[in-house]
């Protein structure tokens, strides 16, 4: 970046200023401008994070000692049933709040963070684009979100299985539990729900892979592109291509639930399997979804605060693209129990192995970065090295995974929740705040307090290692998922998990006051605190950013923008 | 709201009503279809329904008239349409992938041995029992030239635009428009003649779902085409700028292709060797 194109960002920032903006609720409500938005996908990931945790800590309450604690008593305040009837209202509320909880996390809380806020705030700023390129189709991308929100909610509500609300057969909604498990109308808002949520994303997708693709500042070939925009346009084009093949499930699911098809009915010639493959060749690109944005956030912060560019940046790209293209590829390794033939078991255990090797690039990458570097810990770079951290830890599990003959024995047990909550709950959520404090000065123009932004850290860091490390011994004992009881041998490391899930409580406590206190205490940020390591684009801007930035569009010369 | 001082060529776009709108309509559709598929209402749905197709008018209106205005729609943002209708079609592709894969899971695994109750139910033959199949070579035959001729159709039009003949503009897109109606009569007349039922049976439903979706995109492509004849009176599209025109045509060739996939793989090669009617 120049020094001629940064004072010129400022010149011009200030000649916005001179317009009229759009003021009140209609500049939230009617708004065509990015860094709005972005902020609205924020503020709707941390309300939606808020519920989505809390019910994962009634399940962590429940499953602290052996033996059904809370929720038959639950059960028995909502239907007014007793005894034998409550336990099993109990049990089937319980599989209603996993299903509440995965569904929420996975589409209304890391997918809004990632690609609705960050996505929508800095990748325009990143390329040098004054916005998005359809900034109207961005508005309605995250306002289709609240009342998709609204339909999960409501499904809460209405009658599932007979007697009882809510759908409890699993976010990954398979039939026979979603068809005739599950007669009532619960499971239809669910449906639309991701139907709506699936629209938000797809238009999402669009709009970020065309301002990608079409919008970058002159001079700025995708070769010079920042990391976490590249991470985007991969992600969008996941997002782009696998949720209409969800689409296509859902509504099998739903014209055999209402009107009589027979998709997944054996008995008329359907075939249950059927789902769980339209399923996974969306589900397994979405877990890539949830995390390529991560790894792109994660590459400017360690960059940042080591002072060096990233190291190896055209593999860093690359090995985004191929993990993007490879996700597409592997999605049976979440079936090897269904009777698939051993030829295609092979296959996908070879195929999702693969996937390994432009991870581990990225992992080498980021730790080749750091390497002899100036670290300044901050706390941006302590969330993105325990990512790395704890993401490789989830890595290696799912190594183990990979191998259909590991995963008979693995498959459903806590092996796997402990697995794909260090990638995404640890992985995917240390992104995001990482991505938070690295970008708070920016969004907000005040700088969040050191010292409370580490204490969130290390006691989240705790917190959370304490609630899904035990889990891998659980998972290898042979505890099953999705089950509210468990036998007396599994009670030591439960209890171990839900104190974990306490303090990590804490750790969320200490997010929002660390939040409020920033806000109270107003420390300016100025336009980059982070000193000379921090050399993107939207460093070069006032702290916040102008309301319509780069009305003349910066230059990139042969230096590297990334 | 004064227009923004810029140096550059995008379009920033003023605030807009619509997308709240749309989606707040969305949430009374799906709420309504939910009521109305559990025999409650239907009203509610069609009060979303109407709000829905109120926001796309009024929100396209919006587009015609920056796309009019001579400022709005540059050539940079001209590409962003391209990219975004490009776009667009390939999400719908992958779409259609669901309800051939749907398909094909029938086609191929009908005598999976380990899905005994499938195998019972289909007789573990193609076609499964109590199917009867179409003849590929008597109505939807006819339907595959009516689609491709309407593709050389539309064709036409856009020949005749950019020769600036108005003309002949208005005529290829009657002619496309009558070709896609007369596709949608065909089509409803095969579905009355059907050996099998939509409801009950793995091969009605995978296939009326794809061939209905298909027809359901044949329905809005007409009306895409619709619209750029209602523009075409109006004035609209020069030989230079007709990106609504080319939008039209493109959606229409995408239908085309899923059109000559479906005849492909459900209609010929589905009915290969067997008995059909």
């Amino acid at each position: 970046m120049t020094d001629t194109a940064h004072l010129e960002a400022h010149a011009t920032g200030h000649d916005a200023h001179a317009h009229h903006e759009p003021t009140g609720w209609r500049r939230w409500l009617y708004s065509t401008n990015h860094k709005d938005i972005g902020i609205m996908y924020l503020v709707f990931a941390i309300v939606t994070g808020i519920i989505g945790g809390l019910l994962s800590g009634v399940m962590r309450m429940e499953l602290q000692e052996p033996g059904i604690q809370i929720f038959h008593g639950l059960a028995a305040m909502v239907y007014g049933v007793e005894g034998a009837a409550a336990l099993d209202a109990g049990k089937q509320l319980y599989n209603v709040f996993t299903t509440a909880h995965a569904l929420i996390m996975v589409f209304f809380v890391v997918m809004p963070a990632t690609m609705g806020g960050f996505a929508n705030y800095f990748a325009p700023l990143m390329i040098g684009a004054p916005d998005t390129a359809f900034p109207r189709i961005n508005n309605i991308a995250f306002w289709l979100l609240p009342p998709a929100f609204i339909l999960l909610l409501m499904s809460l509500f209405f009658e599932g299985t007979a007697g009882t609300t809510g759908f409890g057969g699993g976010w990954t909604i398979y039939p026979p539990l979603a068809t005739t498990g599950h007669p009532g109308p619960s499971l239809d808002f669910v449906i639309l729900s991701l139907h709506i949520a699936g629209v938000s994303s797809i238009l999402g997708a669009i709009n970020l892979i065309t301002t990608i693709l079409n919008m970058r500042a002159p001079g700025m070939t995708l070769h010079k592109m920042p990391l976490f925009a590249w991470s985007v346009l991969v992600t969008a084009f996941l997002l782009l291509l696998a949720l209409p093949v969800l689409a296509g499930a859902i509504t099998m699911l739903l014209t055999d639930r209402n009107f009589g098809t027979s998709f997944f009915k054996p008995e008329e010639g359907g075939d249950p399997i059927l789902f769980q493959h339209l399923f996974w060749f969306f589900g397994h690109p979405e877990v890539y979804i949830m995390i390529l944005p991560g790894f792109g956030m994660i590459s400017h912060i360690v960059a940042t605060f080591s002072r060096k560019p990233v190291f190896g940046y055209m593999a860093m790209a690359y090995a985004m693209v191929a993990i993007g293209f490879v996700g597409f590829v592997v999605w049976a390794h979440h079936m090897y129990t269904t009777g698939l033939s051993l030829d295609v078991q092979r296959y996908f255990v070879a195929a999702t192995m693969v996937i390994a090797v432009p991870t581990g690039v990225k992992i080498f990458s980021w730790i080749a970065t750091m390497w002899g570097g100036s670290i300044t810990f901050r706390t941006p770079i302590l969330w993105a090295i325990g990512f790395i951290f704890l993401f490789t830890v989830g890595g290696v599990t799912g190594v183990v995974l990979a191998n259909a003959g590991a995963d008979r024995a693995l498959h459903d047990t806590y092996y796997v929740v402990a697995h794909f909550h260090y990638v995404l709950s640890l992985g995917a959520v240390f992104s995001i705040f990482a991505g938070w404090y690295y970008w708070y000065p920016k969004i907000f123009g005040y700088m969040y307090s050191e010292f409370l932004g580490k204490l969130h850290f290390w006691t989240m860091f705790i917190g959370v290692n304490l609630i899904f490390f035990p889990q891998h011994f659980l998972g290898l004992s042979g505890m099953p998922r999705r089950y509210i009881d468990y036998p007396d041998a599994f009670a030591l490391w439960n209890r171990v998990s839900s104190v974990g899930y306490y303090i990590t409580f804490v750790a969320m406590v200490i997010f929002f006051y660390a939040t409020w206190e920033a806000s109270r205490k107003k420390r300016p940020a100025g336009d980059n605190p982070w000193g000379e390591g921090a050399t993107t684009l939207e460093w070069t801007l006032s702290s916040p950013p102008p309301f319509h930035q780069f009305t003349t569009l910066p230059k990139i010369d042969s230096t590297n923008a990334h | 709201m004064a227009a923004i001082e810029k140096n550059h060529d995008y379009h920033m776009v003023e605030p807009s009503p619509w997308p709240f709108v749309g989606s707040v309509a969305v949430l009374v559709m799906a709420m309504g279809a939910i009521f109305w598929m559990h025999h409650w209402t239907p009203w509610v749905f069609f009060i979303g329904l109407v709000g829905v197709l109120y926001t796309m008018f009024a929100w396209w209106s919006d587009v015609v008239k920056e796309a009019n205005n001579g400022h709005d729609h540059t050539p940079v943002v001209q590409m962003h349409h391209r990219y975004g209708m490009m776009l667009f079609i390939a999400s719908e592709v992958m779409f259609f992938v669901a309800w051939f894969w749907a398909y094909f899971d029938g086609f191929f695994r009908l005598d999976d041995v380990e899905q005994y109750a499938r195998v019972a139910a289909t007789g573990g033959a193609w076609p499964p029992m109590g199917v009867e199949l179409f003849d590929p070579f008597h109505l939807p035959l006819f339907n595959t030239l009516i689609l491709l001729t309407s593709g050389t159709t539309v064709t036409w039009a856009h020949h005749a635009l950019l020769e600036g003949d108005r003309n002949g503009l208005k005529y290829g897109l009657w002619l496309t428009i009558g070709l896609g109606a007369l596709f949608s009569v065909v089509q409803f007349i095969e579905y009355s003649h059907a050996g099998f039922s939509f409801t009950g049976d793995y091969y009605g439903g995978s296939f009326v779902m794809a061939t209905g979706f298909h027809g359901f995109h044949v329905l809005i492509g007409t009306i895409f085409l619709a619209v750029c004849l209602i523009r075409a009176y109006r004035g609209d599209f020069t030989p230079q700028r007709h990106l609504g025109f080319e939008f039209a045509a493109w959606y229409w060739h995408f239908v085309d292709v899923v059109w000559l996939f479906l005849f492909a793989s459900i209609y010929v090669w589905g009915s290969w060797g067997v008995a059909v009617h």
